[in-house]
């Protein structure tokens, strides 16, 4: 039981690189992390099993769905958004809203569109679009169905039960060689968001791409993501949550704790895995147990915000 | 021992003399076959990379860029000269370049990818 634990060594760089792949070695199969005062701890899921989970309230992430995606690596994406709708479904703990990080369609077109918001009608989901919602009109299509609240290119923020959220877009306006985007306008409205808050309050921030520079050279990071963090330096908790990569994987750096979630789609090879980063294909057989869906339970006065992953399979 | 090694430095010598008279020879028939050719040029993308990363070709030229990926690209001048639509898989785009000049370009989805045609 103890050799899975991890308690990350936060007198380096906030992570200790051993436990770090570890988690890595994870991806898909499912961890869970709890994380009290700023420390986190990973257990396998098999060993989660059978530990009650006691929060005072749930959500849960789900990210890249690509519907309209139909190539080799998941010819079907709708019945694997299918099959997480239903993981969600049979959670014991009915979640409360769900969170939905980006690439939500592959190509951004309408009836894409349609079919993921009637596969999650009756839900209350909130959305940040990815690079693939966003192309060719400038993410009109995107923003007229999930930006009614929001501002600039879909950036908004909304409280439960006392937890700050924030949803950033980095996703519109990259320039050439570069990462992901904030951009000032963005960057401003935020610090402005956060400055009458309570440092005790909780702050769960999500957008699509990562907001640590997971990996430069195939631009998975956000490049001026670290002024976005600095206006989070006085929270006693920050939980940072990311698609994108279509894998899991954490980092915690003081009191911010980084997660990304796997794809409901398909998986991409793990960093410098491969010479791109283009879809992996896995036997069929194998598909559910890369894809995955994310749950946050969040305890009260506990400081502790629980994340577990768990694949499809 | 030591004859050896002169003998082996002459050897690469006269090799590098042999290489270098079959450049200045084939040149400039390489000159020639290109101007037969037809003024059009292919970039193909794909696993998130443009397959020429640096393409020289004559003004006048059509420059079409096929996306043989599984993710749709664009292909975007980093100064507006040229801007694709998102292509999705099999798509294709093109762009007569009539001025000489470097032309950088990147696809604007996934800003790490990156190119540049080179006008003569």
């Amino acid at each position: 039981m103890k050799k899975d634990e991890i308690l990350f060594d936060h007198n380096h760089d906030g992570v200790d690189r051993r436990g770090f792949l570890r988690c890595m070695a994870w991806a898909g199969t499912g961890a869970l992390c709890v994380m009290r005062g700023g420390v986190l701890s990973s257990y396998a899921l098999g060993e989660a099993k059978g530990k009650k989970v006691d929060a005072d309230f749930s959500f849960v992430q789900i990210s890249d769905s690509h519907m309209g995606f139909n190539k080799p690596a998941n010819p079907d994406v709708t019945a694997t958004l299918k099959v997480a709708l239903d993981r969600i479904e049979a959670l014991p703990a009915k979640p409360e809203f769900l969170l939905h990080t980006g690439d939500i369609t592959h190509l951004a077109r309408p009836e894409q569109f349609d079919t993921v918001s009637q596969m999650l009608g009756g839900k209350d989901v909130f959305y940040v679009p990815g690079e693939h919602d966003m192309v060719d009109d400038n993410g009109k299509g995107y923003l007229d169905r999930f930006g009614k609240n929001a501002q600039g290119a879909g950036w908004y923020s909304f409280d439960k039960h006392g937890v700050h959220f924030i949803g950033l877009v980095n996703v519109v306006d990259l320039k050439a060689g570069g990462l992901g985007t904030l951009g000032p306008e963005q960057l401003e409205w935020m610090e402005k968001d956060v400055k009458h808050l309570s440092h005790s309050t909780p702050i769960v921030v999500f957008a699509h791409i990562p907001l640590w520079t997971v990996y430069e050279q195939w631009g998975w990071g956000t490049q001026d993501s670290a002024q976005a963090l600095a206006y989070l330096k006085k929270f006693g908790s920050v939980t940072v949550l990311n698609g994108h990569i279509h894998q899991t994987m954490q980092k915690v750096e003081g009191n911010v704790t980084f997660h990304t979630a796997c794809s409901t789609a398909f998986p991409q090879p793990q960093p410098g895995a491969a010479q791109g980063p283009g879809p992996m294909k896995v036997p069929p057989e194998q598909l559910r147990s890369v894809l995955g869906i994310t749950d946050v339970n969040y305890v009260r006065h506990k400081h502790a915000l629980a994340v577990i992953d768990s694949s499809l399979a | 021992m030591k004859r050896y090694l002169h003998r082996s430095s002459l050897v690469s010598l006269t090799a590098a003399f042999a290489v270098s008279a079959a450049i200045l020879v084939v040149s400039p028939l390489t000159r020639a076959a290109r101007a037969d050719q037809p003024a059009v040029s292919e970039v193909k993308i794909d696993n998130f990379s443009f397959s020429t990363p640096s393409l020289t070709v004559k003004a006048g030229t059509e420059v079409t860029w096929v996306n043989r990926d599984d993710i749709p690209h664009t292909v975007a001048s980093d100064d507006g000269v040229f801007r694709s639509k998102a292509l999705d898989t099999d798509d294709k785009y093109s762009f007569k370049f009539e001025k000489p000049g470097t032309y950088r370009y990147f696809c604007s989805i996934h800003p790490k990818m990156t190119g540049e045609v080179v006008v003569k």
